[in-house]
Formats: structure tokens, C-alpha cells, sequence
């Protein structure tokens, strides 16, 4: 994907098996966003091709909803005018028919449909937790309740894949675990995550598989020891965990990346900043041994970013 | 509940320096005095419009003033506690009489003014309206005597709306009786400013004075609140009232002219009304909506069977050409939706204000000079038959149990049924899959897409539903003014219907509320007929109507609160949404 001059994603290759939970991390500016946006179809990719079930998407957000792959925004969208029963109805746009003419003819088809409708939607809303707030407008939600009813809404479109856009953002503790385990219920319900997030603790506890990214580059991927053990997602992003030891062989490589990029605990967010970083890490492309079940290799092309998400 | 509010007597010290006791029988007295002083001749000469120069018998202006004064007089007793009153202002709180002292106050001195103005000189009135005038400022200062219960808020403490006490739930029955006694009331109010005569533009401008202040006041006493929660409960019963309301109004008229003002009003509102799907609910800002009515008009007027129509041998009956003036609307919607709605914003506007002036050049061209002849330019299709349905000329007046509806009462009803599908097709398509669709494209166009929502093809349908619902506007107005021309199709011109002031009734009433759109296009088709002598100042006047809208009231005078106060047991998170009531609509209202 590129933005005139600039290439923000490059070649990543990604895989989603159904029931899996993957992660994806990486320095801010990195292209994480830019990568969902270009599954979704808010963007459309310079070059490569997004396919679900085996079948290749059109860039259209509209198809790729309804094809089965729903996501969640970084910065909260909901209808903010709108109540939290109707933001979960509208998520069920795709899957219901209902036009114009039924609508204003009202046949008993049309109130059936409505019926299951909300009734699917208040299901929902009880799996979230915020069936007590039905009536209320969506701004006037609390801010973790709102992010809640964003995954809500993103639900009703029955996916198979859903894409959560850093879903913890802004959350104190508590709220991030009860969101950690309505993640593990969505996954139980069949449904595979492809999850951003910056808080470690959260994606190392929840995910099968996490892929890092960096200057739009697919720097590893892998279970999370892998990750973690990964000495340039340490240097480019993660951070080191303690102060000691710069005489380490990676002493020069972990130091140039320090000295641009912003570090922070191992378990915290460790923001990297972009261009320093960036440099780093183009070298260390060349090595990349990321390689794990399911990871269509590279095609070469300058930009090829192909989700497999295979629900059942 | 009241009883709290009641307390702090001393603490908060009105700005006039009286004690209590002597304030509220100021009140009343003044109160008193004024309704007495209606009945006295507040001028000599029958020249002022309303001749207010009997002795025992208020007319025009003074009828307004009675009304005031009767208003201040039973919120001045609702001060005392009188029993029975105290439903009238649950919050016992003091602005609702000072509203209703500044409606008298007005009302009486902008009668003295403008007669003294008016017929020259202070020589010109009478005994009465110097009582009319004094007793009139008496309800004021003792209103402002009052304790009022936020202390130190000065003069702002009499216009802020009190919190209101949770009302007492009172039987279904009860509730709709509220509800006919409100439409009653709706109507007479109504009923009276229309049928104000157009050269009477003083009595206008105090009728308007006194709605606005009796209506600021209603709203601080909190009963429209109470009145708006209580007719969400009964929506159908309250909407039935409303249109017998409507069918009612021909037959207190004796004059077809107010008829036809009706009619106007009616196709305005409707327009508005298609309109606000395309603005409100799905959030496409349209500056050349009113072509769509204009193509339903030509439709109509083409397949009339006036002898001036291109096809003047096709006569259509009216469900035919109302289903082409339909068509018709609906294909140049789609034609102009089609290339236009893949831009959002500000762009759009400036194209559909593009294509709304192409439809009037164009129809101005088609004069078989410039191009062929298929509208005759700006002569226009004139002689336009009057409409037969199933053998009822809609031409001639009716005798109907012993009244007499002339031909514009006659065009009154069959507009009212075209409102009523309106309406329907309005609240209907608004509470379904598709508008909510509208509504999350107007929210969030990305968000939307997101979920699935083809947006192209859902502000697509919106467009061609609104320009069908014109259309179908367009094909009664050519018939009800016997003549079809390019003229009043324009963006902003003195007079409805304009797209500016189709836009203006929507914004102004309230966007995305059926009632919105109604009230807007009533007060923006009144105003400028009733105050002739604004003529020349009216684009300004309207523009400065706009300006204190936006300021004080940006949500219109009907604010959509999204079925809120419906289920208001849930409290304190909804309270940013009280805001929506409390400051002056007053000012916009006046203005417009």
C-alpha cells in the first residue's frame, strides 16, 4: 500500500486460521492500521489482494462485511446519536434484507424480521454486558462500555474474522482483562481474532500467534516466546527489560535503536519512534526467519498483503 | 417537591426591592387590570388595523392582550398556591410569570407604539390603552419582585428553566384528554394567526409576540416537556388528532382564501418533509431540492390536458399523473444522485445547487425557441384543468353540512391525504433497516460502510425517495395554482417554495422530526404573507433569522431527542441531552 512517495505496508503475508487469536504489534507508524484498513477495504491496496474463505475480496468495506470479516476502530466510531440497540442493528445490515418496500408496507415478513433482529441484538448486547443500557444514546456511554458496545455492533454482522483495533486503548487494568476474556468468548464462539494492540501483557496472555510489523514489514511472526525472544523486535519495539549488559553481541544494534526509539518496560507499551527505528530494521529484513503454518511466502511484489481467514 | 423550592424566600432577592406579600398581588392586580382594560377603546379611529376602538368588545390586538393578561393571571394565583392550580408550574418556579407578564407587557406596549406611530402622534389614543399600558408593566415588576430560587443570578435567574420534579403518573384516559386538549388549543392558536388579515401585519407581529412568550413560558413551567413525553406515549392518537385537527380547520373558515394559505402551507411542509430524509436522516446537504417539486409540477402539467401542455390531448386521471409526476421525480433524482453522491460534503451541496439551477434554465429554454418546445420557457403551462376525482370537481365549492367549502378547502383535503402518506412513508422508512442506515451514513459514513452498509445505494434510494415525495407535492401544486412556470424554482427568492427555504424549514424546525419540518414551513410561509411590509427586507430578515438560529438553537425548534424521553427512567448519563430546551427559541422564532 502506498501513499503517493511513501509506502506505508509492504509485502506482509498473513495468515488467520478460524478459532486462532493473532496479534499483531508493532511501533506506532508502522502500518498496523493501514494493513486492517486495506483488509476492510477502506483502502484500496496499490498492489496484492485480500481473499477469505479462498475467495479474493473486492475492495469494497461494504463486501468484505458481508463476505464475513468485521472490524473495530482505533479511534471510537460509533453512531454516537444513535442508541446502543440501534448501533447493534445497524451491524446487522448485512444480514438481514429487509428494503424500502417491506418497510413501508410493514407485512408480517417485515416484523418478523425486525423481531429477530433486536432479538439478536439484544443477545449480543447481553454478551457484552450492556443489555441494562439499550435506550441510552451511544455518546453518552462510558468510554470502556463504548468500546464494548464497538465490538458489539461488529459482532451482529456474524463474522468470521473480526478485526479489533487496539480494543484496550485508554483502558485501566481491570477493564483490559474483562476485554481479554470477551475476546477468548468470541474466539470460543468460533470466531477468529486478528487483534492490534500496544499492551504486551495483553497480547502475549491472549494470542496463539503474534506478528510483528514494522515500517509496514512483517519483522516475525510466531507464538509468543518467539516474539519475545526475537532480539530485533526487542531492539525495534518491545525494549530491553533491564538496564545491564551492553556488551552483548547485539550491543550496537539494540543501542542504535535505543537511541531513537523511546523504551519503556517490556510488559508497557514501548512506542518506537518511527524514521529512527525504521532504519534499523530494514537491514535486519534480510534475515527474517519468521515463518510459521499457514504464512504464504512472499511473492516479491512490492506489496501483497493476503489475509487467509479460514472460518468454518 | 414544592415545597423545597418554595423555601428559599430570602436568600435569593429579586433585582426590585419589594417585599413579597406586595409583589404577588401586584401580579394579580396588574394581570387584572389588563384583561379590564381590553374591554376599553384604546384608540379613536377604526383606521387602525382591528378597530380597537369599542367599548366592551376586545378585538384584534386587545384580544391578544386578554389572552396574555388571563395567562399571567393564573401563574400570578399559582404563586398564591391556589388549590388546583399547582400543575400548571410544578417547580413553582418564577420565570413562567414573568414570561407571561413580558407577553401583556409586549403585546400593550407595542399596541401603543404602534398605533402613536402608526396614525401619528400620542393625541391618537385613547384612555384605555394608557391603562392597557401601565397595568401591563405592573405583572412585570412584581414579577421581578419575586424571590426567585437561584439566588444570584440576577436577571438571568428569571430565563433559566427550572429543574423539574418528577410528574405524578396519571391514567391513559387522562392522557389523551391532555392530548385533544392540546391539539384544541394548537388549533385555535393556529387557526386565529391564520386567519389575521394580511394587511393587518401590527396584530400579526402581537400574536407573534404572544406566542413566543406564552410558548417560552409553557416550556419553563416544563408542561411541554410533560405534553411532548405524553403524546410520544400515544403517537397514534396523537397523530389521528392532529389530521382531524387539520380537517377541521376548512370548516371554521369563512373565507377560501386562508383555505389556499392552508394548501400552501401544506405543500410546503410536504416538500420539507421529503426533504428532511434526504437532510435530516441521511445527511446530505440538497440546495436544489425544490427542482424535484418543479419536475413533478411539469409532469403534472404536461399530462393535464391543458390545452397549453405539449401533449394537450393527454388527460390524465389524478392517481396517473400523480404516479408520473412521481416517476418522473424519481428518474431525475436517480439521474442527478446517480453521478453526484459519490461526494460527500460540501461538494455535494455545491453540485446538487448546480443541477437545481440547471432544471430551471433548462425548463426556461424549452420554449421551441432555444431548444424545443416542450414547457413554453417562462410563460409556462398555464389553464391547468381542475382535478375530478370519481366525479368530485375539486373546482367548485361544496356545501357539506351546511358549510360551504370553496375550492381550496376542497385541494385542503386532498393535500391532507397526500401529507398523511408523507408522513407515513416518513416514520415508516425512518424506523427500519434502511433508515437506520441513513441515519449511521449521516453519523459516520465510514463506520457505516463498515458495517456492511452499502452507501452508495442507500443515500441513492434516500435521494430518489425525497425527489418522489416532491414529485408527488408538485403534481397537486400545479393543479391548485392552475399554472406551471420556471419562476419559483430557484435557490433563494422572497417567497416559498425555494430551496433555501425548503432547507431553512427543515433546519429551522427541527431535523429528522416529522413535526420539525410541519411547524418550519408554516412559520416560514406565514411570516412573510402576513408581514407584507418586510417585502423588500425579507432576504435579509431571513438571513438574520438564520444567524440567531444557529446561535441559540442550532438543533430547530423540535429537537430530535432520538425517542429519548420515552424511556427516561434511565437519569443522570442523559442529562447532556436537556439541554436541548432551555435556551430562548424565543429569539429564533421571533426572528424567523
Amino acid at each position: 500500500m502506498r501513499f503517493g512517495g511513501l509506502t506505508a505496508v509492504r509485502s506482509v503475508d498473513f495468515t488467520v486460521n478460524s478459532g486462532e487469536i493473532v496479534g499483531l504489534i508493532g511501533p506506532n507508524g508502522a502500518g498496523k492500521t493501514t494493513f486492517f484498513n486495506c483488509l476492510t477495504g477502506l483502502y484500496v491496496p496499490t498492489e496484492g489482494t485480500v481473499a477469505y474463505q479462498g475467495k479474493v475480496l473486492p475492495p469494497k468495506p461494504h463486501l468484505v462485511t458481508q463476505a464475513g470479516i468485521a472490524r473495530t476502530f482505533q479511534n471510537i466510531r460509533l453512531f454516537a446519536n444513535m442508541t446502543v440497540l440501534e448501533n447493534v442493528l445497524v451491524g446487522r445490515h448485512t444480514r438481514t434484507k429487509e428494503g424500502l418496500w417491506s418497510a413501508l408496507l410493514r407485512g408480517p415478513g417485515f416484523r418478523k424480521a425486525e423481531r429477530d433482529s433486536e432479538a439478536k441484538a439484544m443477545e449480543l448486547l447481553a454478551f457484552v454486558g450492556l443489555d441494562a443500557k439499550r435506550d441510552h444514546l451511544a455518546r453518552n456511554l462510558p468510554y470502556g462500555e463504548q468500546r464494548k458496545l464497538e465490538i458489539a455492533r461488529a459482532l451482529a454482522s456474524e463474522p468470521g474474522l473480526l478485526l479489533l483495533d487496539e480494543p484496550t486503548a485508554g483502558m485501566n487494568p481491570q477493564e483490559t482483562r474483562t476485554t481479554e476474556e470477551l475476546v477468548f468468548a468470541i474466539r470460543d464462539k468460533g470466531i477468529a481474532v486478528l487483534v492490534i494492540e500496544h499492551d504486551m501483557r495483553f497480547i502475549f496472555n491472549l494470542c496463539d500467534r503474534v506478528a510483528v510489523l514494522v515500517q509496514g514489514e512483517k519483522l516475525v511472526e510466531g507464538t509468543s516466546d518467539v516474539v519475545q525472544a526475537d532480539e530485533r523486535v526487542v531492539a525495534a519495539y518491545l525494549g530491553e527489560p533491564f538496564e545491564g549488559d551492553p556488551g552483548e553481541a547485539e550491543a550496537a544494534e539494540v543501542e542504535a535503536a535505543e537511541a531513537a526509539a523511546e523504551t519503556a518496560d517490556a510488559d508497557d507499551t514501548a512506542d518506537a519512534d518511527d524514521s529512527g527505528a525504521a532504519d534499523d530494521i530494514a537491514d535486519s529484513d534480510s534475515r527474517s526467519d519468521a515463518d510459521t503454518s499457514g504464512v504464504a511466502d512472499s511473492t516479491g511484489e512490492e506489496n501483497d498483503s493476503t489475509t487467509k481467514g479460514e472460518a468454518q | 417537591m414544592t415545597d423545597t423550592t418554595k423555601t428559599p424566600a430570602g436568600t435569593g432577592r429579586g433585582p426590585i426591592p419589594l417585599p413579597t406579600a406586595l409583589a404577588r398581588p401586584l401580579i394579580a392586580v396588574g394581570a387584572v387590570a389588563t384583561i379590564a382594560s381590553t374591554f376599553l377603546s384604546w384608540t379613536w379611529t377604526p383606521d387602525f388595523p382591528g378597530d380597537l376602538t369599542v367599548y366592551g368588545y376586545p378585538a384584534g390586538l386587545q384580544i391578544l392582550a386578554l389572552v396574555a393578561g388571563a395567562l399571567t393571571l393564573l401563574f400570578a394565583l399559582n404563586q398564591w398556591n391556589v388549590k388546583g392550580l399547582r400543575w400548571l408550574n410544578p417547580s413553582n418556579a418564577t420565570s413562567p410569570v414573568f414570561l407571561t407578564a413580558m407577553s401583556a407587557f409586549t403585546v400593550c406596549w407595542f399596541t401603543g407604539i404602534a398605533i402613536t406611530v402608526d396614525l401619528g402622534g400620542l393625541v391618537n389614543l385613547d384612555p384605555g390603552a394608557y391603562v392597557a399600558m401601565v397595568a401591563s408593566a405592573l405583572p412585570v415588576l412584581g414579577a421581578l419582585a419575586l424571590p426567585h430560587p437561584a439566588p444570584g443570578t440576577g436577571l438571568r435567574g428569571y430565563l433559566t428553566k427550572p429543574q423539574q420534579p418528577r410528574p405524578r403518573g396519571i391514567t391513559p384516559i387522562a392522557e389523551r384528554g391532555i392530548i385533544t386538549a392540546g391539539t384544541a388549543i394548537a388549533l385555535i392558536a393556529f387557526t386565529y394567526g391564520i386567519g389575521i388579515d394580511n394587511d393587518a401585519s401590527e396584530t400579526f407581529i402581537g400574536y407573534l409576540l404572544l406566542v413566543v412568550f406564552a410558548a417560552w413560558g409553557l416550556i419553563h413551567t416544563g408542561l411541554v416537556d410533560r405534553y411532548a413525553t405524553i403524546s410520544a406515549q400515544h403517537k397514534g392518537f396523537a397523530a389521528a388528532l392532529a389530521f382531524v385537527a387539520a380537517v377541521i380547520f376548512p370548516f371554521t373558515q369563512s373565507d377560501d382564501h386562508n383555505a389556499n394559505v392552508g394548501v400552501n402551507i401544506l405543500i410546503f411542509a410536504t416538500v420539507a418533509l421529503g426533504l428532511n430524509i434526504v437532510v435530516g436522516l441521511t445527511g446530505l446537504l440538497d440546495l436544489g431540492y425544490v427542482a424535484f417539486l418543479g419536475v413533478g409540477a411539469y409532469a403534472a402539467a404536461l399530462v393535464s390536458g391543458s390545452e397549453y401542455s405539449r401533449f394537450s390531448g393527454v388527460h390524465f386521471p389524478f392517481w396517473a399523473a400523480a404516479l408520473t409526476g412521481m416517476a418522473a421525480s424519481l428518474v431525475f433524482g436517480v439521474l442527478i444522485g446517480a453521478p453526484t453522491l459519490r461526494l460527500r460534503g460540501d461538494y455535494l451541496a455545491i453540485v446538487t445547487l448546480g443541477f437545481g439551477e440547471i432544471f430551471r434554465i433548462t425548463v426556461n429554454n424549452l420554449d421551441g425557441d432555444s431548444g424545443p418546445n416542450i414547457t413554453r420557457g417562462p410563460n409556462g403551462i398555464t389553464q391547468i384543468p381542475d382535478l375530478n376525482i370519481l366525479g368530485f370537481n375539486l373546482g367548485e365549492a361544496h356545501d357539506i353540512g351546511g358549510f360551504t367549502l370553496g375550492r381550496f378547502a376542497n385541494y385542503l383535503f386532498l393535500m391532507l391525504i397526500v401529507t398523511a402518506i408523507v408522513v407515513l412513508v416518513f416514520t415508516r422508512a425512518a424506523d427500519s433497516r434502511i433508515g437506520r442506515s441513513w441515519i449511521a451514513i449521516r453519523e459516520d459514513e465510514t463506520a457505516a460502510t463498515a458495517m456492511g452498509i452499502n452507501g452508495f445505494r442507500v443515500k441513492l434510494i434516500a435521494f430518489a425517495l425525497g425527489a418522489s415525495l416532491a414529485g408527488l407535492a408538485g403534481t397537486v401544486m400545479a393543479h391548485v395554482n392552475y399554472s406551471v412556470n420556471p419562476q419559483p424554482y430557484q435557490f433563494a427568492g422572497a417567497a416559498p417554495p425555494n430551496s433555501a427555504f425548503l432547507l431553512a424549514a427543515v433546519v429551522l424546525g427541527g431535523m429528522g422530526t416529522v413535526s420539525g419540518p410541519l411547524l418550519g414551513a408554516s412559520v416560514l410561509y406565514l411570516v412573510p404573507e402576513k408581514l407584507q411590509f418586510l417585502q423588500n427586507y425579507e432576504l435579509f430578515a431571513f438571513g438574520i433569522a438564520l444567524v440567531l438560529l444557529m446561535r441559540f438553537r442550532p438543533e430547530g425548534i423540535i429537537a430530535n431527542r432520538r425517542r429519548q424521553l420515552e424511556f427516561h427512567e434511565i437519569d443522570q448519563l442523559d442529562v447532556p441531552e436537556q439541554k436541548t430546551l432551555t435556551d430562548e427559541p424565543a429569539v429564533t422564532k421571533a426572528g424567523a
